[in-house]
């Protein structure tokens, strides 16, 4: 009761010092499901674009590939609380956040800052009991999104890299889905925010308790100048394949952990069979032949836009060439062992 | 204020649950979003309930909520259909507890049908899985699916089309498998890296391969053990392999009765076999090499008694098993052994039928070293069964 008492009180005291609506304390520590994101008083203006005083923005070193959407990132911590450093590396933030991904397409990916739409907005609500993932998608107009709680299809299409128009039936995820990857034994948690991913300006003025004055960063999964092709195709492994690929998450009975710690090889899929893969496995016997991207199923499967035989199993409309070009290129440079 | 009394409001709310309930989903537009609406909504104790007609899904539907029961009008009334399924690896997955799943039908997963992970307490009744252009290797792999799951029960489901195993029980402990169907998939039935299964009274005809019982290498659990399959009907066994090559399943000969491969402690008793034209009970080490020091490839402590045998082995379908046949007069024995372990082995046979033993050393040993020849197992002790498989009795009730 207290909690919510000074929640209220808080909420009063801020409206009186700005004048300007503030984000809503009380709702994020609630326990209902806000129909409406401007509920929540975190993202203003059309399309959420500009966050509210509080609210920050943040990038990661190497990004989840959803689709080629952009995505825009931000973190709001209640006053009075602060952001802690967990030894593990993970940045713990404290009841009362929320972390904030919205989804949107530019018209042409060649200019992402232009003609953007944005089609939804994930909120990861830290309450008393747990994480809490609601997805929210936008109107026509942009005026406000609403949430969808077993998620949605919308037809999205941009001009590509290559100049070419792409069309996608763009997947919002249900909050099942949400909690399919971020999962840990079970149990709603943040994904990206570790401090090996974050970024400098954001570890920086973000007040984190604990943090150590060296952070081993990832490397930037596409820029050659930050690791050498060894480290960045792990780094991208870690980022878009460990939050369900390791010993604690939705995918532990593969026993394929591509996680940034993991060291076996076999787990990391070098010369393993398919346990249960169905049409995955396509033609190939292992996940990664070395030296063979071209018979290995990790690349197979990421190539593929098959239900059933894509991977990851969400977001995935789009294959993600310039990721399977590193990975190629990292299983290639392997030297071909006697496979096992 | 306002705001506190509306918590206060939600705190009663959580002090006295509801009186369980029921939520009814019919078929018509936006099926997708409202049955999913239905699993995100529902309480512990409530029902999912899905009415009779066919519901045309386009995404992956997840229950999460433990203590919930699906269950629709019958396997033939109330159909799941993916045939539009647009994305997400599975047709309904159930991560959480005390579920039960029941009286209906998934037709045409792009993946697989209907999967639990890590669910304890699990129930598959009444239920039909069907890929309906038949047997394809593009269609999913597995029908009826839990996996790192404790206590499951799946009684009277019918599987067909599975590119992998109709009823595919992986990394589980406590489980039966009975009163069910399986006809056209790869593997009718398979036990993988289990504990403690039962598998009784369940027909599995014109697979590939009948009742596996399998144990894989580099998974977080394996030594599969204790097993039960007993007065099961597993006759006729051929459809070709359709499975897609890299998986273990794919090195099933057609025309596999009952195969158990690197398990210990399996007991294969009073099942009616016949007409499967490689062998009926095939017993072999898993032939492949392997990175895993904790990992026994060998079967260990099988007994196989008590079995009617129809015609078999007229037809070996692995790598030399025809010329195998031709120098046996024409069919080798109902019971095949590569013979890896010899002795120490402990596979035990009683059935009055031949046993052929290829006399293999090692799991690894070239197929070209067999020393191929009958041999009598009858005298080998018999290792003492593993207990029934007993259930939380609040399973057994959820199928009145």
């Amino acid at each position: 009761m207290k909690a919510f008492v000074g929640a209220a009180m808080l909420a009063c005291l801020s409206i009186g010092a700005s004048g300007v609506p503030p984000v809503n304390d009380a709702l994020i520590l609630g326990e209902t499901l806000p129909p409406k994101l401007s509920d929540f008083g975190l993202l203003t203006g059309k399309q959420g674009l500009v966050p509210a005083d509080g609210v920050k923005p943040y990038k990661l070193s190497t990004p989840l590939f959803s689709d080629y959407s952009e995505k825009y990132r931000y973190a709001y911590v209640p006053a009075g609380k602060t952001i802690s450093y967990r030894a593990d590396g993970v940045i713990a933030f404290p009841v009362g956040s929320v972390l904030v991904k919205s989804f949107g397409y530019p018209a042409d990916l060649r200019k992402p800052t232009e003609n953007l739409r944005i089609i939804e907005t994930r909120l990861l609500i830290h309450r008393a009991n747990g994480w809490v993932a609601l997805p929210y998608v936008w109107n026509a107009d942009g005026s406000d999104a609403e949430l969808k709680r077993a998620g949605t299809r919308i037809d999205v299409s941009w001009t590509h890299l290559d100049g070419q128009v792409k069309r996608i039936s763009y997947a919002v995820p249900n909050v099942n889905q949400c909690k399919g990857c971020h999962s840990l034994d079970g149990v709603m948690t943040p994904i990206g925010p570790k401090a090996r991913n974050l970024d400098q300006t954001f570890l920086r003025t973000a007040a984190i308790d604990g943090l150590p004055a060296k952070i081993d960063h990832i490397p930037v999964w596409n820029d050659p100048t930050s690791a050498n092709v060894d480290a960045r195709a792990r780094a991208y492994l870690d980022v878009n394949c460990a939050h369900c690929h390791n010993p604690r998450g939705p995918a532990s009975n593969s026993g394929l952990f591509l996680g940034w710690e993991s060291r076996d090889r076999v787990a990391l899929g070098i010369g393993k069979r398919p346990v249960a893969a169905g049409s995955g496995a396509g033609q190939f016997s292992f996940d990664i032949a070395a030296g063979h991207p071209e018979s290995s199923i990790m690349l197979y499967r990421l190539a593929s836009i098959e239900p059933g035989v894509a991977m990851p199993e969400l977001g995935r409309a789009t294959a993600h060439a310039e990721g399977l070009a590193l990975l190629a290129e990292w299983i290639k440079a392997m030297p071909a062992e006697d496979v096992k | 204020m306002r705001i506190v009394i509306a918590s206060l409001t939600c705190a009663f709310a959580a002090i006295f649950p509801a009186y369980a309930g029921t939520l009814r989903v019919e078929p018509g537009a936006n099926a997708q979003e409202r049955l999913q609406t239905a699993l995100l909504d529902a309480k512990p104790g409530d029902t999912v309930e899905i009415g009779a007609g066919r519901f045309e899904l386009t995404d992956g539907l997840s229950l999460d909520i433990s203590g919930v029961t699906v269950r629709g009008m019958g396997a033939d009334k109330s159909v799941m259909s993916f045939k539009g399924q647009k994305g997400a690896g599975e047709g309904l997955l159930v991560t959480s507890n005390d579920v039960v799943l029941r009286d209906f039908a998934v037709e045409d997963t792009r993946g697989d049908a209907l999967k639990s992970k890590g669910s304890s307490r699990i129930v598959f009744a009444n239920l039909r899985v069907e890929w309906t252009g038949g047997p394809k290797a593009t269609n999913g792999a597995y029908g009826v699916y839990p996996v790192s799951s404790t206590d499951v029960l799946i009684d009277n489901v019918r599987v067909s089309g599975a590119s992998d195993a109709g009823i595919y029980v992986g990394q589980s402990k406590n489980i039966i498998v009975r009163n069910s169907l399986a006809t056209g998939n790869v593997a009718g039935i398979e036990i993988e890296n289990s504990f403690n299964a039962d598998v009784y009274s369940n027909v599995a005809m014109h697979n590939t391969g009948g009742i596996l019982v399998f144990d894989l290498p580099n998974l977080p659990q394996k030594g599969g053990n204790s097993i039960r399959i007993f007065s099961n009907r597993v006759t006729k066994n051929d459809t070709p392999n359709f499975a897609p090559p890299g998986n273990v399943v794919s090195q099933v000969p057609v025309g596999t009765g009952v195969m158990v491969m690197a398990n210990s402690n399996v007991h294969v008793f009073g099942n009616m076999l016949g007409d499967n034209a490689t062998a009926n009970v095939f017993i072999v080490a898993y032939k492949q090499k392997f990175d895993d020091p904790g990992y026994n490839p060998r079967v260990k402590n099988i007994v196989i008694r008590d079995n009617e045998h129809g015609r078999a082995g007229w037809a070996p379908g692995f790598t030399g098993g025809k010329e195998l046949a031709a120098a046996m007069g024409g069919t080798i024995a109902p019971i095949f052994w590569d013979g890896v372990g010899g002795a120490a082995a402990g596979v035990h046979v009683s059935d009055k039928v031949a046993v052929l033993t290829l006399g293999l050393d090692e799991p690894l040993t070239p197929i070209a070293e067999m020393q191929p020849g009958p041999i009598d197992l009858s005298k080998t002790p018999m290792v003492a069964m593993p207990v029934a498989v007993v259930l939380p009795a609040a399973m057994e009730a959820a199928l009145k």
